[in-house]
């Protein structure tokens, strides 16, 4: 850049072609972002609006007559309630227990010197490609005794291959081998390596581990769905689930028409509010996550 | 201690051994994890070729071999024709669509002219990927029910309401469209890493030889993420029959189960919902799980006759 414009102003100009290029291409990227903003936009000012204004069409950029109904109704759920509270359990443990697998599992994938290295790695891949398949892998958690059981929502997700490979990925391509030599020659042992050089410089890639199992974590519902029975241990997203999407069916052998969409109006006021405080978390987290994406850590550990 | 260390300072390969020693004990949990929790369910799929009913072990001696008949009996099934088909449209258009996507992003990303603004939008496109199936599919209920924002302008512009989740014809594009709106910026990083790895010189040169910015795209960008696009292209026809059913099952309505009924869902459905016949639901998955490791393999000897670029 400092090359194009100090030495060859002149010659390196963008010609008329590039510059309707640079602004088609601009024009597309900004439309595009709006598609991608609005959605989430407008359940933000819908929560906030009056439930008739929005059955008008009448929020389309800015909340009308503000009320906070929605969420009043929703925090008088006391399942939510508790589906929050286990969540941020389930997040928390589950989390804990898969940087304790990731991290090291990762680090002994990524040394050349990892007794038969070969066989390992063929050993994780090939779970990549196939699997047991939904039943048998439910038969097994059951037999383990983790039906209905919080455990089912930690233990078997408690490490994921792809992640573990990208932090062997990661350790590939950013701890210079000089560091090891130095280590060995010191006569430290791997533990000692791993534990006093190896986690004190890998703070970008456990935060970027934290990240993905821990918005996994908060977002799963499926390993609940098939497991969990008790509205006690239900995580949030079940309850939202119940909230969000069976509800559609307009339910109910009674009531005209008005009702039905009164109810209707109550319903989605609820849903709009429900999206806004079971994303609080990752919304208030998004800024800091935000910073991963700049330093081009999470994009290195793509490669 | 102070013998153990004279002792085993001069033996340096036995002290390298018991260094590799410790590096295989860090990766013991998670081998000990995979064989229980990823080997142990492909033993389970025994039970495809049982007539196994619930109470059973899964190698009990009294287990009730038949052999291939589950996989006949779904073979014959009435519905097999379109579970086939309903799971294979769903994937080959969310390809057409979702494969290229990302890629044309990634390289209008690049080609920005600023570079802060191209950060600003990529953080942007990131944002949805962290939002959950059931918001998602909950957002789409809202946005395109009978009194959601889009039958609101339907409205507006005196068009006729549209019940977008009771059209079977809606489904599809419902359920790509979504998922793109969700993954296109995640799916695009990949991309924009190999991106960022092309030299500078080569547009500089480019540029001094009269070359406009949309042939340098062709020229120069899109060869230099060629190798990662057909490692993915790879990776994507190995998933071509795996569709992300926990999100169908979400979108699912007795309405539109025409077509949003695909072999994973029904596998959901014999195991789960009524009577739980295991061992069919099992010889329905694995049947689903065969194909695509064959379309895999395929997919995987193309990409070595054809280029340099293939996954072993």
């Amino acid at each position: 850049m400092a090359f194009r414009k100090n030495k060859q102003k002149t010659a390196l100009r963008d010609t008329k072609g590039d510059k309707i290029f640079y602004i088609v291409n601009a024009f597309i990227m900004i439309l595009l972002a709006i598609i991608v903003i609005y959605p989430m936009y407008f359940i933000l000012i819908a929560s906030i609006s009056d439930p008739d204004a929005i059955f008008n069409g009448e929020v389309y950029l800015l909340p009308v007559n503000i009320t906070f109904k929605g969420y009043e109704r929703l925090f008088s759920d006391r399942l939510f309630w508790i589906g929050y509270r286990n969540t941020i359990i389930y997040v928390v443990v589950g989390t804990t227990l898969n940087i304790l697998m990731t991290i090291p599992t990762g680090w002994a994938l990524s040394r050349k010197e990892l007794p038969g290295r070969k066989y390992i790695m063929w050993f994780f891949i090939i779970t990549l490609f196939f699997g047991g398949g939904l039943i048998p892998f439910y038969l097994l958690v059951s037999k383990l005794g983790m039906v209905d059981s919080p455990l089912a929502l930690i233990i078997p997700s408690a490490l994921s291959v792809w992640n573990a490979f990208m932090t062997k990925a990661y350790y590939e391509s950013n701890i210079p081998q000089e560091l090891l030599e130095a280590a060995e020659i010191d006569g430290a042992n791997e533990f000692k390596t791993f534990l006093s050089i190896i986690i004190p410089i890998s703070k970008p890639i456990i935060a970027v581990m934290i990240l993905f199992y821990a918005v996994g974590h908060w977002n799963s519902y499926f390993n609940a769905l098939i497991f969990i029975s008790s509205e006690e241990y239900y995580p949030l997203q079940l309850v939202l689930k119940d909230i969000l999407i069976a509800t559609e069916v307009i339910g109910g052998p009674a009531g005209d028409a008005a009702t039905i969409i009164e109810q209707n109006k109550i319903a989605n006021q609820i849903k709009y509010s429900s999206i806004i405080v079971s994303s609080l978390p990752i919304i208030l987290l998004y800024p800091v996550i935000q910073k991963f994406f700049n330093k081009g850590i999470l994009v290195g550990s793509f490669k | 201690m102070e013998q153990g260390l004279i002792e085993y300072n001069p033996k340096k390969k036995k002290n390298r051994f018991l260094r590799h020693y410790q590096l295989f004990l860090l990766i013991v949990p998670a081998l000990i994890f995979v064989f229980i929790f990823n080997y142990l369910p492909m033993y389970g799929i025994v039970i495809a070729f049982q007539d196994f009913s619930p109470v059973d072990d899964i190698l009990s001696p009294n287990a009730n071999w038949i052999g291939f008949a589950n996989f006949t009996r779904f073979f014959n099934d009435y519905r097999f024709a379109t579970l086939f088909k309903n799971t294979f449209l769903l994937c080959i258009y969310g390809f057409l669509v979702g494969f290229p996507l990302p890629i044309i992003v990634a390289l209008l990303l690049n080609s920005l002219k600023s570079k802060k603004m191209s950060e600003r939008l990529q953080t942007i496109f990131y944002a949805p990927h962290f939002i959950s199936l059931v918001v998602l599919v909950g957002m789409l209920y809202l946005f395109f029910g009978e009194y959601g924002l889009v039958n609101n302008l339907l409205t507006y512009l005196n068009l006729n309401k549209y019940s977008f989740f009771l059209e079977p014809d809606a489904f599809r594009p419902l359920y790509i469209l979504s998922s793109n709106w969700q993954d296109f910026g995640w799916s695009s990083i990949i991309y924009l890493a190999a991106l960022s790895g092309v030299d500078p010189q080569l547009h500089e040169a480019a540029i001094m030889d009269g070359a406009s910015r949309l042939k340098r795209i062709l020229h120069i960008d899109l060869p230099a993420i060629f190798p990662t696009i057909s490692v993915l292209l790879i990776l994507s026809i190995g998933n071509l029959m795996s569709v992300g059913y926990e999100k169908v099952i979400l979108m699912q309505t007795t309405a539109n189960s025409s077509v949003s009924e695909i072999i994973a869902t029904y596998v959901y459905k014999i195991g789960f919902v009524g009577s739980g016949e295991y061992g069919y639901a099992t010889a329905i998955g694995l049947f689903n799980s065969v194909i695509n490791v064959v379309l895999l393999i395929i997919a995987n000897i193309l990409a070595r006759k054809f280029s340099n670029n293939s996954l072993w």
